[in-house]
């Protein structure tokens, strides 16, 4: 592993609320295939720390760099299609568009990020994710379970550079925890992406060996 | 092309909003679209029949009265007025008067009017003959296209008038079978409907049936035609045709009495002015020798409308004679005006829906907004730009109002069938359910107009949605 090539880099985040929390964050560097643990306890900003890293909340210093690209360089919009192509997120309630099928939801992933759907594509990842007999469900009527896997089908269905994940497993079962963390793992290696893990479940920390712990 | 599907699914996920947004549109749009149609269309059957008639002469009564008797057809007469009285009007050589063409009413077939005439009724209503020939003899009529499709009456058809304006079988006159000898060409004007025959025919008709004795002597005096008088006495019409037309040819006319050079040629021999009289032997200085006839009124187009002496003759009329004259453009004005309050109220009332329709709309777009906060973000997340979210909120206002203008339209004409229907059995007159009224365009950007206003703010918080705060919350 060279640290010249970091996937994910940053450098002296620190992020101060118009209400006055200010958190500042340890740098982060991550590789391809590598998958780092971002651990902490309620309160200490792994939220603030995740939507920094997939460029949804611009920090008040420091920056992000995700293969080469400076993150927070354009606009808001330019932040959006870049996240669309390079990020994949998965978040710690599956949420989805509710007026569509589970497949449609991740065509509409794969469209609002400049691609055109492949169908075939989608459902194998599907059938790998074991959920594809749900393919044309309503999301909303599958386990919670199923529907984080789905929201890995979501994150992956464009082979993103990085995968962030926020608590990804806290909602879960020990059953589905490891085999969510399992699938995770597993299909951000096959697409060659940096996975990171921003989480406060101590099951996670027996799993992986890279930790950042936040304070 | 997506993002359209995307709101088409939004937009039916909630069936029950959508059901509400659909009824308060359709029915705004639908009741403007009904409105318009139904005012374009009067006010086209209004100004059709106009016909250049300058004023109408009648019996006093009401002048809108007068005019909807004698012009649309459509109420009844104020009463009769006698040749006599009716002569200076009639008379060719008015200095002020174009034309004058006497009507005769009280009877009908099927509730088509029977209206007891002269040949220029013609050119007033700018009608030609189709089929067959111009009403002559006693018993023969001209009809009306729109008739003879109705009814299926055929040249040599044969029918007993009733008396009144209703179709009402009890009322049949015993005496006089028509017989149809000529069909018009349509003209899109009341005349369509209009069962035309002799001044003379009505009064034998209703002689006849009154058994007044005396008053068929009257046939005798001043009649020069021996034909006529034949006619007038005999109770079958149709043997004496033959007779007629010796009566013509003895007269120097033409056969068949619409050969209009053939008739201005003769006229000049007559030393008259008006190629309009003397069509046949049934002519104008003919019905004037029957002084104590009456007719039911007189259409009168002026040679000028804006002589004075001409603008004047209403009012004349009205204070020094027993007979009303009244202004077809003003009366019809005035009948707009009185209409012109339910219409705007119904306008009124169609507004009110619209506004509502859009601020359900709006509503129920800014509800599904703060409940999809979340995925809308999450569509933020996965690559759509702030402007998508912007579309799919728009497209989700437009579609639903372009299915409740597509909706309105469907309403109005079927609304607009079912109400011709039975105007056309009241009435007779035609209203077609299907005709357009150039509007719609204006309608149909009003629609789209309402469908952008209403989804426009709650598109613009979707623009503006801070996403890292949305997905904080989730």
């Amino acid at each position: 592993m060279q640290s010249d090539c970091y996937m994910l880099v940053t450098s002296e985040i620190s992020h101060r609320y118009s209400q006055g929390q200010s958190f500042s964050f340890p740098d982060i560097n991550c590789n391809h295939a590598q998958t780092l643990l971002v651990l902490g306890q309620s309160g200490v900003g792994k939220t603030t720390l995740l939507h920094i890293l997939a460029g949804i909340l611009r920090p008040n210093k420091g920056s992000v760099s995700i293969d080469g690209h400076a993150l927070y360089s354009g606009s808001s919009a330019d932040m959006d299609t870049f996240r669309g192509r390079y990020i994949g997120l998965i978040f710690q309630k599956p949420h989805f568009v509710q007026s569509l099928t589970a497949l449609e939801n991740i065509e509409l992933a794969a469209r609002l990020a400049g691609q055109q759907p492949d169908k075939r594509n989608i459902k194998s990842l599907l059938s790998q994710l074991n959920i594809s007999e749900q393919a044309h469900s309503r999301t909303y009527r599958m386990s919670q379970g199923e529907q984080q896997r789905l929201s890995i089908a979501r994150a992956l269905i464009n082979s993103p550079k990085l995968i962030l994940a926020d608590e990804p497993t806290s909602a879960l079962d020990d059953k589905n925890c490891h085999e969510v963390v399992q699938l995770l793992q597993q299909q951000a290696a096959a697409v060659g992406a940096a996975l990171v893990i921003v989480t406060h479940d101590n099951r996670l920390k027996d799993i992986f060996t890279d930790h950042v712990t936040l304070n | 092309m997506h993002l359209l599907k995307l709101a088409w699914r939004n937009i039916t996920h909630e069936p029950l909003t959508l059901l509400l947004n659909l009824i308060l549109l359709t029915l705004s749009i639908g009741l403007i679209n009904f409105i318009l149609m139904m005012n374009n269309q009067l006010k086209n059957k209004f100004e059709q029949n106009l016909a250049g008639v300058d004023m109408v002469v009648g019996a006093k009564g009401s002048p809108l009265q007068l005019i909807l008797s004698s012009m649309y057809h459509i109420d009844a007469p104020t009463g009769n007025i006698s040749i006599k009285e009716a002569t200076p009007f009639l008379r060719e050589g008015h200095p002020l008067i174009e034309t004058s063409v006497p009507l005769s009413l009280g009877d009908n077939h099927k509730g088509y009017r029977i209206i007891g005439t002269d040949h220029s009724i013609l050119e007033l209503y700018k009608a030609h003959i189709a089929e067959g020939q111009l009403w002559k003899n006693l018993y023969e009529v001209t009809i009306g296209s729109e008739i003879a499709s109705t009814l299926d009456l055929k040249l040599g058809s044969t029918f007993k008038s009733s008396h009144g304006f209703h179709d009402d079988e009890d009322m049949q006159h015993d005496h006089g079978s028509l017989t149809v000898v000529g069909i018009l060409q349509p003209t899109g004007s009341v005349i369509d409907q209009l069962i035309l025959v002799s001044t003379e025919s009505v009064w034998a008709v209703h002689n006849h049936d009154e058994h007044d004795h005396s008053e068929e002597g009257h046939d005798h005096e001043g009649h020069d035609h021996e034909g006529h008088d034949h006619e007038g006495h005999d109770h079958e019409g149709h043997d004496h045709e033959g007779h007629d037309h010796e009566g013509h040819d003895h007269e120097g006319h033409d056969h068949e009495g619409h050969d209009h050079s053939g008739h201005a040629h003769d006229d000049e021999h007559h030393g008259h002015n008006h190629n309009t009289d003397h069509r046949n032997d049934l002519s104008r200085s003919h019905l004037l020798t029957h002084e104590e006839e009456d007719i039911t009124s007189i259409l009168v187009k002026f040679k000028s409308k804006k002589n004075f002496q001409a603008l004047q003759m209403p009012r004349n009329i009205n204070e020094n004679t027993d007979l009303q004259a009244a202004s077809p453009a003003y009366e019809i004005n005035r009948l707009y005006d009185m209409m012109g309050i339910g219409t705007k109220a119904l306008q009124l009332i169609a507004l009110l829906i619209a506004a509502v329709s859009a601020i359900s709309i709006f509503v129920s777009l800014l509800n599904s907004l703060k409940k999809r906060k979340y995925e809308l973000s999450l569509m933020r997340v996965m690559g759509g730009r702030p402007s998508k979210l912007l579309l799919l909120i728009l497209f989700e206002g437009l579609i639903l109002a372009l299915i409740g203008f597509i909706l309105g339209m469907l309403l109005s004409h079927v609304g607009m069938m079912s109400l011709g229907g039975s105007l056309q059995e009241k009435y007779n007159y035609q209203f077609s359910a299907w005709t357009t009224h150039g509007k719609e365009v204006v309608l149909f950007c009003a629609a789209i107009g309402l469908g952008l206003l209403a989804s426009l703010l709650p598109a613009l918080m979707a623009y503006k949605m801070d996403i890292h705060r949305n997905l904080s919350e989730g």
